[in-house]
């Protein structure tokens, strides 16, 4: 008697594309989204939404701004000292391209399904 | 110890990466809804709104006493709030928004003061017109000129400054709204106090009608 052969199907895994490392990470992709939302929005605003510190918030804003994502603007309000982000065209460009990688993933998952 | 990055990581295999997508694209969106705009202003609630001041308006038009006609839109205005809440709270449940966080929270704390104001407003009003008659219901005192003369004006105006200053939370047309009920308010405070249902009809009812159907085609109902 011949032995049944089974043959299982190998569900091929979704593959990861290329993902902007200043905008895949927690933190930095949380003040991309937060300034698409919102619009300019000052460094307090920014820390209370994303619950952040002073310290942690400071750093990756600066690697959002060394790298044109996001600008800054330092002014003073009633004697307060006020810094303001804002979304740059290249960051909201990075912020797409982001979600776009991520609905392929998803899309390439369902495809394979 | 939290993590750092999202979970979708080119090391590490273990983590499906679509749903790893998933999460990053649920990140995002929550993100979003925490510092964005409030999207779930109802446009067929306002229509529904809308409907009820005009059906109200025709019937405050008939009553003689200023209970009567106080009472027209006190219902008028509780009919209008069970709707204008129920169609909000099913548009944030269909949109995955929070009413009680992030922009949703903002906004109902911006319109807030500017309704309890009105209530107290109201009774402070209703208290004068009919504290010299010194009967409470006020079922024989007939429509002065107070409650008529300021009243639907002063709805209007405090009306339109809630929304106006919530609509900071939201979407364009909800500011442009709340101005023209302002307008509206200021017109009627000025007009002769026959005209006060006039007015009641053209803003709570015409204004809610046309900004609730554009709200529905430009944003969903």
């Amino acid at each position: 008697m011949p032995s049944k052969i089974t043959r299982r199907t190998v569900r091929p895994a979704p593959t990861v594309p290329d993902l902007d490392p200043v905008v895949h990470q927690r933190v930095r992709l949380g003040i991309l989204s937060a300034l698409a939302a919102g619009g300019t929005t000052s460094f307090t605003d920014l820390k209370t939404v994303l619950d952040l510190t002073d310290g942690n918030l400071s750093v990756h804003a600066r690697k959002l701004e060394d790298a044109g994502y996001v600008s800054v603007s330092k002014s003073f309000a009633d004697r307060t000292p006020l810094t303001e982000y804002a979304l740059t065209e290249a960051g909201r460009q990075a912020l797409t391209d982001y979600l776009d990688a991520m609905e392929a993933v998803i899309q390439a998952a369902r495809d394979a399904s | 110890m939290p993590r750092d990055r999202p979970a979708l990581r080119r090391h590490e295999p273990a983590t499906a990466p679509d749903a790893a997508a998933v999460s990053s694209l649920r990140f995002i969106r929550e993100t979003m809804a925490r510092t964005g705009t409030f999207t779930a202003v109802p446009g067929w609630g306002g229509v529904a709104m809308g409907l009820t001041a005009l059906a109200a308006s025709w019937f405050a038009a008939q009553q003689t006493t200023v209970w009567d006609w106080l009472m027209v839109w006190t219902a008028a205005a509780a009919v209008a709030v069970v709707a204008g809440l129920w169609t909000t709270w099913a548009k944030a449940r269909r949109g995955g928004d929070a009413l009680t966080s992030g922009a949703g929270r903002k906004f109902v704390l911006a319109l807030l003061p500017a309704l309890l104001a009105g209530l107290v407003l109201t009774l402070a009003i209703y208290s004068y017109e009919v504290g010299a008659s010194e009967e409470y219901f006020a079922r024989r005192v007939p429509l002065l000129t107070a409650s008529r003369q300021l009243l639907p004006g002063l709805w209007m105006l405090l009306y339109g400054a809630g929304v106006a200053g919530a609509g900071a939370f939201s979407i364009r047309l909800v500011p442009m709204m709340g101005t023209l009920f302002m307008l509206s308010g200021v017109l009627a405070l000025l007009a002769p106090a026959a005209y006060g249902d006039a007015f009641m009809a053209a803003s709570f009812g015409g204004l809610h009608v046309v900004f609730g159907a554009l709200i529905a085609l430009r944003h969903g109902g």
